[in-house]
């Protein structure tokens, strides 16, 4: 529920809208979807998407959608159903509970505290399915996350762009 | 709702703490990750919602299948008029078996009707492309393009111009999932072409194959062939599955570590052949008379 782009900002931004949050996490499950076999570096975008929402709305964002698209991951992964709705849980309810702090950070700081947060993600689903008796898929799948943190920065514009628009559109006024 | 770390004043009243709905869920993830992986209750939903997601991830499939039309187009002229050659090459190499196939398998099955045994089933194929590789890291799997549709069951081998790719595990309406050879949990039983040494082939990380619990003194050498042996009633026997690439015979141990290379693409993309089920194998209690038939039948011959 956050009015500004950070705490320390002095823009205001519109509200957001419901339908952009869902929107947004659907853009990132299409992303998700395109086969590119296992390529090192491919950020999980549900999980990036779910961590900006969850920490700018945490109260319109959170576990339930979190649940879902965890379970609709799940299934078109091919993976163990739970797999991702458990990593995106304890995610979804790990950036609820940092919302109020991260924001008043810039956003390199910001990128640093979502980076450990998608790597537990990530670590989560290798620990579900190493008990469950899989490979081992190697360190290079842990890259995903830091090109995740990356990407933080992009995200944040591309996502705040409904938020930037004026109210009313007005042709003497300078914003 | 609240938010985590800051519980609302008592007096708004939004629902439970997020603690609590944590748990609910995580226990919920549990459930379902205890029921799709102990008793496989979920396959109906699964299936549901894959059947829903199928025009999604057609569409997510289109930017690699352009890029993929698009490397085709620059393909040069010399490229295919190489490939064709080959072909061409390999089409001739060939034929000195395939003429003589029909007058053998005739031979075959006429010495096995003099020696009556069952005649071996022609087992039907099904042509079908490999669309892409699933995004699950932890598992060797392909996506085909045929399904349930087209009259695919789960359990049937998948094979390639060169040998055993793998087998279809998990079939949705129009597509299915195969399991490569090389995954973690996938088990092959095979013959060694050399010898007739039977034991059982399982995946290893990166793209290899292991022969696990031979004695570390088995007659086993690099550059043997592996075929499937074709007791497990999946595969039929005599298809070309791997190759051995080394083999580590150390003291220390009682079993001796053999590496396999799989023979068929398997990391390729491409068309694969889709095998029919072969007829069960009879039951264990039958298999044990007709072991002893042979034995009365050389006791009938005697007492003539």
């Amino acid at each position: 529920m956050a009015i500004q782009p950070t705490h320390s900002s002095r823009r205001i931004l519109l509200p957001v809208k419901q339908w952009f949050i869902l929107f947004s996490l659907a853009a990132g499950f299409f992303l998700n979807l395109i086969p590119l076999g296992h390529a090192i570096g491919v950020p999980d975008w549900v999980a990036l998407v779910l961590a900006f929402w969850c920490v700018r709305e945490p109260q319109r964002a959170g576990m339930g959608t979190a649940f879902v698209f965890g379970v609709l991951m799940d299934v078109a992964a091919g993976s163990v159903m739970g797999q991702h709705s458990l990593a995106y849980l304890l995610l979804a309810y790990a950036a609820g509970g940092l919302s109020r702090r991260i924001l008043w950070f810039p956003l390199a700081q910001q990128a640093l505290h979502v980076l450990p947060l998608l790597l537990a993600t990530q670590l989560v689903m290798v620990l579900t399915r190493l008990v469950t008796g899989a490979d081992f898929p190697g360190w290079g799948y842990f890259l995903g996350s830091f090109t995740g943190a990356l990407l933080w920065f992009p995200l944040t514009f591309v996502l705040l762009l409904p938020q930037y628009q004026p109210v009313e559109r007005d042709e003497n006024r300078p914003i | 709702m609240s938010v985590v770390g800051h519980p609302p004043p008592p007096f708004f009243k939004r629902g439970p703490a997020p603690l609590a709905r944590l748990a609910v869920f995580v226990l919920l993830s549990l459930a379902l990750l205890v029921l799709d992986l102990k008793y496989r209750y979920l396959e109906l939903a699964r299936q549901g919602i894959a059947v829903a997601l199928y025009p999604l991830q057609r569409a997510a499939y289109t930017p690699v299948d352009l890029y993929e039309q698009l490397g085709e187009y620059f393909t040069s002229l010399t490229a295919v008029q190489r490939e064709n050659a080959d072909l061409k090459r390999k089409e001739l190499e060939s034929a000195n078996w395939l003429l003589r196939q029909q007058h053998l398998e005739l031979e075959n099955q006429r010495l096995r009707e003099l020696l009556d045994m069952k005649a071996r089933q022609p087992v039907p194929g099904m042509l079908a492309e490999i669309l892409y590789t699933a995004r699950d890291p932890f598992a060797r799997r392909v996506v085909v393009d045929k399904g349930s549709q087209h009259d695919i069951t789960a359990g049937q081998a998948v094979v390639d111009e060169a040998g055993v790719l793998g087998q279809v595990t998990r079939v949705f309406p129009l597509q299915s999932e195969v399991t490569l050879i090389t995954d973690k949990n996938q088990a092959v039983p095979v013959r060694i072409l050399r010898n007739g040494l039977r034991t059982v082939l399982f995946g290893a990380s990166g793209g290899q194959l292991e022969l696990r619990f031979l004695a570390a003194n088995a007659d086993v050498q690099p550059g043997d062939h592996l075929v499937t042996s074709g007791l497990d009633g999946v595969y039929l026997p005599g298809l070309p599955v791997a190759k051995v690439v080394r083999v580590d015979r150390d003291a220390a141990y009682s079993f001796a570590r053999i590496v396999c290379e799989p023979v068929a693409g398997v990391e390729r993309h491409g068309q694969v052949l889709i095998l029919g089920l072969r007829e069960a194998l009879p039951p264990q209690i039958e298999e044990a008379e007709s072991r002893d038939k042979p034995v009365k039948g050389r006791k009938a011959r005697k007492k003539e």
